[in-house]
């Protein structure tokens, strides 16, 4: 993976950026940081880009003074950088000017006015009290007949918490808005300063059910500093480890969508074979989470042809099942009539906000990054992307079953073409403040990891953006115009994680 | 109708015999004889303290989602909690027992105290993963205080990363033997 900087003043980076739109780019995610410990005067935020058709990135970089810590925001040309910039600001103290809503996102209203815990100076235990003077706004719709419904953060279920605000008109929604950043843990500071191996511990418990995905991001931004080359054996395990973690979250998603309808035989079935799924990766690995499995340099395990031929007696098994479970969910016309045309994201949305993962393969939006910006070892194996125009419910379930399928397909070859040797190598030598970015696709999309090495090989700046990240504004258009009992299904639909978007 | 009659007649029972539930942590989980017998007194201890039932309020304070994963497991047909009397409810008013999970962030501080204050006494808490324990690899920064026992008296502290659903479902009766002490 090749990767450009474009360097730009502060005051024009909308023409930079939009010039690497104009060259096919798809925006990624924008890194702000504080990097006055290296003699620069004293942010820098980077807005990272995919080049379609390239297996390259290219970066619009760009200093911003400790005098006047502002920019020239982006967002009204690209409103998929809205939530990045917004988040700087929170975090930094970045202004963006020019941008259309510079309310807070991460930092919640109680959180004081003007300090900014990402700073350098902001020392890492350091707590602040609870400002009760400020409060949250939300966007109201106003007129005769119209209502305001809250729903969370604590939710009835054994779920995550988020606030949303709908405003409906009988049944009907006009406008929800999502208050999220609730599980905002403060990973991206705690980080800082972390060996590399304990940053790798951190980055799988970033998301529980993505630990592969962010472990792999993780280790592959720093191997890409070092320059080294992970021994084949290793990236085929690796595909492996990444692609039993996508099949149990989708088949897990399976039947979770069909709790949003209540519908017991999908509930069930969905559950017990995730279950088996599991309970299989912890006889492999030793984790039902698969936490541990990759290396800095490799894998940490190898796998022997014994656990080969569980793996492969399960996946047969598991295959079968999930294929009749399916044709027997799809024959059911109640099915139909709730995923059909429910919860509709349009391409031309997707793409605005630059959507990813299944639910924009849903909505006709082409890109993979295992095809697109090859890692591990999908460039040697044969696997095709499906793709859907309908972007409702029932496009984004029949998106996981046949990823799902691809995925045993996947497991499969590797099985059976996997070459001996080596399962991992020392990492080269990395130089102080360099960085590297690491990109691998999830259940849910791209996870995109961007890793600074400070003194002593410790992390200096760290930052994530998940896939859920990239399609929580996206859910928000799927929703107006349909009902509030829909909510649920489109929601689970999309299976967005609040833990790695808040991280 | 009949393919999923079909599917049930060929498939049998995927529920784990209660004798057998807690010993496939393989000895990772304890001593398998000792496991057995507390989860043979499970529906007694819910019946001598409880009555007939124990309800559970879940509440996520900033994990990872993981122990989320793992308690929804007890509730899948493997696992089969409700089997035993144990049911998840919505309201913190209809819950005997708090089960939280994430080590509290700053976000979320608010929430979970209402949720807690809402319980009626005695207030059964039970911290559920490395993160609500205090032991997780995130320590206290900013934005979160790094354990729930910081804020909370905590009964029974389920360590694990997440713990497997047979140490959720173990930390759940050591709570309700314990349920005496609880004010």
């Amino acid at each position: 993976m090749k990767t450009t900087v474009v360097k730009s003043s502060r005051h024009e980076l909308a023409n930079a950026c939009l010039n690497v739109l104009h060259q096919q780019g798809r925006f990624i995610t924008m890194v702000a940081s504080d990097e006055g410990e290296r003699g620069l005067d004293r942010f820098v935020v980077r807005y990272l880009f995919a080049i379609e058709g390239k297996t390259e990135i290219v970066l619009v970089e760009s200093v911003i003074p400790q005098d006047d810590p502002t920019y020239a925001s982006v967002s009204s040309w690209l409103p998929a950088t809205s939530w990045a910039e917004r988040e700087a600001f929170d975090l930094f103290g970045l202004r963006a000017l020019g941008h259309p809503d510079l309310r807070p996102l991460v930092l919640h209203e109680h959180w004081p006015e003007g300090v900014y815990p990402l700073r350098k100076e902001y020392a890492m235990t350091q707590t602040q009290p609870r400002d009760e003077s400020r409060s949250w706004t939300y966007p109201q719709v106003e007129g005769e007949g119209v209502f305001e419904v809250p729903v969370g953060p604590i939710h009835a279920g054994v779920i995550e918490p988020g606030h949303f605000r709908f405003q409906v008109m009988g049944d009907s929604v006009l406008h929800v808005e999502a208050k999220l950043f609730y599980t905002h843990r403060g990973i991206e500071k705690s980080s800082e300063g972390m060996d590399l191996t304990q940053g790798l511990e951190l980055a799988e418990r970033i998301c529980g059910v993505c630990s592969v995905s962010h472990a792999l991001s993780y280790v592959q931004a720093i191997e890409s500093i070092a320059h080294t080359e992970v021994p084949r054996r290793a990236k085929f395990l690796r595909v492996l480890l990444a692609e039993m973690e996508r099949l149990y979250n989708h088949v897990g998603d399976i039947g979770n969508m069909c709790a949003g309808i209540g519908y017991a035989y999908g509930i069930n079935h969905g559950a017990r074979l995730k279950e088996q799924l599991m309970q299989m990766q912890d006889r492999i690995v030793g984790h039902r989470f698969l936490r541990g499995a990759i290396a800095l340099g490799g894998v940490a395990n190898d796998i022997s042809e014994e656990k080969f031929t569980i793996i492969n007696t399960t996946m047969q098994q598991v295959q079968q099942e999930l294929t009749e479970i399916v044709e027997q969910i799809l024959s059911h016309d109640i099915v139909i009539q709730r995923f059909a045309k429910t919860g509709v994201l349009s391409e031309e949305v997707a793409r605005e906000l630059s959507a990813v993962g299944p639910a924009a393969r849903a909505s006709h939006y082409d890109l993979d990054v295992r095809k697109d910006l090859p890692y591990a070892a999908y460039d040697e194996l044969q696997f095709a992307v499906p793709i859907f125009e309908e972007g409702d419910v029932l496009a984004r379930f029949k998106q996981r079953y046949l990823e799902a399928q691809q995925s045993f397909q996947l497991i499969e070859q590797v099985i059976e073409q996997i070459p001996q040797g080596d399962i991992c190598v020392p990492l080269g030598e990395l130089p102080l403040y360099s960085y590297g970015i690491g990109i691998t696709e999830s259940a849910r999309g791209e996870n995109v990891h961007f890793v600074m090495i400070g003194e002593g090989q410790t992390i200096y700046r760290y930052h994530v953006r998940s896939a859920s990240y990239a399609n929580w504004p996206a859910v928000a258009f799927a929703i107006p115009g349909n009902i509030i009992p829909d909510f649920p299904l489109i929601n689970k639909s999309f299976e967005l994680c609040y833990a790695c978007c808040d991280r | 109708m009949i393919a999923v009659l079909k599917r049930l007649w060929n498939h049998g029972i995927a529920t784990i015999p209660k004798e057998e539930l807690l010993q496939l942590g393989d000895g990772v989980h304890g001593e398998s004889s000792e496991v057995r017998s507390i989860e043979q007194q499970l529906p007694l201890a819910i019946k001598k303290v409880f009555g007939r039932s124990l309800h559970i309020r879940q509440v996520d304070s900033g994990s990872c989602n993981g122990c989320e994963f793992e308690i929804t497991a007890l509730m899948n047909p493997v696992y089969d909690i409700q089997r035993f009397g144990i049911d998840f409810v919505a309201s913190p008013r209809h819950a005997d027992m708090l089960l939280v999970t994430g080590g509290v962030t700053r976000n979320l501080e608010e929430a979970l105290r209402k949720t807690y204050e809402a319980m009626a006494s005695p207030k059964m808490l039970v911290a559920v993963g490395a993160c609500a324990c205090g032991e997780g690899i995130l320590g206290p920064n900013y934005a979160n205080f790094g354990g729930v026992d910081k804020l909370f008296p905590v009964a029974v502290y389920v360590p694990g990363c997440p713990p497997r659903p047979q140490a959720i479902l173990e930390g759940i009766l050591r709570a309700i033997e314990r349920a005496h002490e609880i004010k």
